[in-house]
């Protein structure tokens, strides 16, 4: 790979969730499709998030939440965003998230939320799709 | 930026990472706010510790009310170019603290344990103001030491048990500690870990003037770690006092040069003032016979010979 623009991603996980493991199988399919992945570990405050996404420029942040905690966490994810104008950041979501919550999560700004069993490829896509525009 | 927003710090890294034609402006515009961050290197084998004992030394130095800022370099798969950033996990409860100023960087296969925007990458955080900053290096050990090229002062970190320790005799990093840390200190083994770095240092370092002290930590617990800054910061006073021996010699070298110049000049005068050239060519120069540049030539060669350099 040449130098020049990589696709910088922070794979979060907020909350009080116990394990990581599609986290991860997450992070490495970004990798491996060779993008930057910074990985923050378990439990970590919206403030936590944010502040991580600036300092490291992410271009995308991928929450992974499995605790039911989304409906409390995401809106403050996305206000502190608003706050620290990182609006141009992609955020997508996975993890366990109830059908009947989706459409609440996209109006806040979640782009798109992947449910168990998405093929890491569809996620991929995406995120190579809707980052091209950001300089 | 220079006020140490960090909106544009992290924007101005991305700048240097991606090598725009912008980051010699940007370092350009910032070169005369650096120098003044104490820019400390990290480096050691994988699983010695280093993420763990950056975080306890970022805690020391903001009990001590010093800013700090992190590049915490991980390798780039030379296979796909991602790569997997991971040394923050160690360090996230520091991540909301706005005297710290953590970055994650991937080496996009620049050999040599760091990236090739590192170096830039600590003059940003330096104009920044940060007071301290920490380039932690990929976890390799061997011969990573272009840290050398960024650093002020370096940290080798190792740990018991991670292999031979004749491992330790390997050529390059072992030349480079200006410190070393033998971390996990509550293991066993630790103390022969100490006594084989301290072995190989006598043989390494015998005309040098700063001896390497070799420290134990225990990371975890933070055990060991104010010893550490300690040493950091006396390996920065020497360095300074360095500087200033330097810049005295410096100094009266230059004041020498000078009163040779003004001895030589009075003497030389004086003599073709009591021979009567000097009154000759002066009346030549009235004249306009001749230049005052080329009679001062002629005078002298006459006095010298051919050995005069023209100029």
């Amino acid at each position: 790979m040449q130098r020049g623009k990589k696709i910088r991603v922070l794979v979060a996980k907020p909350g009080l969730d116990s394990h990581d493991r599609g986290a991860k199988i997450i992070a490495r399919a970004l990798r491996d499709a060779g993008m930057e992945v910074i990985y923050t570990g378990l439990r970590q405050t919206p403030q936590q998030i944010v502040e991580t996404a600036l300092q490291e420029d992410v271009d995308v942040i991928g929450l992974s939440i499995l605790s039911g905690a989304h409906k409390t966490l995401f809106p403050r994810i996305i206000e502190l965003l608003k706050q620290k104008d990182l609006t141009d950041v992609l955020v997508v979501a996975g993890g366990i998230i109830p059908e009947e919550d989706i459409p609440e999560m996209k109006k806040l700004g979640i782009k798109e939320i992947f449910g168990p069993g998405t093929p890491t490829d569809e996620i991929v896509q995406f995120v190579l799709k809707n980052t091209s525009k950001r300089a | 930026m220079l006020a140490g927003n960090r909106r544009s710090i992290a924007r101005a890294i991305t700048i240097i990472e991606n090598d725009n034609t912008e980051t010699q402006k940007l370092i350009a515009s910032v070169y005369s706010h650096t120098g003044k961050a104490h820019i400390i290197g990290l480096t050691g084998p994988p699983g010695s510790g280093k993420s763990t004992l950056i975080e306890k030394i970022i805690r020391e130095y903001r009990r001590k009310d010093k800013t700090v800022g992190v590049i915490a370099v991980d390798p780039t798969s030379p296979f796909t170019g991602g790569a997997f950033l991971g040394d923050r996990i160690r360090m996230q409860e520091l991540s909301t603290d706005q005297g710290v100023f953590i970055r994650s960087m991937a080496t996009r296969n620049y050999l040599g344990g760091i990236a090739k925007a590192t170096k830039d990458a600590a003059k940003v955080l330096d104009a920044a103001g940060k007071d301290i900053v920490i380039v932690e290096t990929v976890g390799a050990g061997q011969s990573e030491v272009e840290i050398i090229k960024v650093a002020k002062t370096i940290v080798v970190i190792c740990a018991p048990g991670l292999g031979d320790e004749i491992q330790a005799i390997k050529a390059g990093i072992m030349e480079i500690g200006d410190i070393f840390v033998v971390n996990k200190a509550d293991r066993e083994n630790a103390d022969k870990a100490v006594m084989d770095i301290e072995a190989i240092l006598q043989l390494n370092n015998k005309e040098r003037a700063w001896k390497p002290p070799v420290l134990k930590t225990v990371a975890l617990t933070g055990e060991g770690v104010p010893q550490l800054i300690e040493k950091i910061e006396e390996h920065n006073r020497f360095l300074e006092k360095e500087l200033e021996r330097k810049r005295s010699r410096e100094k009266a070298e230059a004041e020498l040069v000078e009163a040779i110049k003004e001895k030589m000049a009075t003497s030389i005068i004086e003599e073709l003032r009591s021979k009567g050239k000097f009154e000759e060519f002066l009346q030549k120069i009235l004249e306009k016979k001749i230049d005052p540049a080329s009679a001062a030539e002629k005078l002298l060669k006459e006095r010298f010979g051919k050995h005069i350099r023209k100029g």
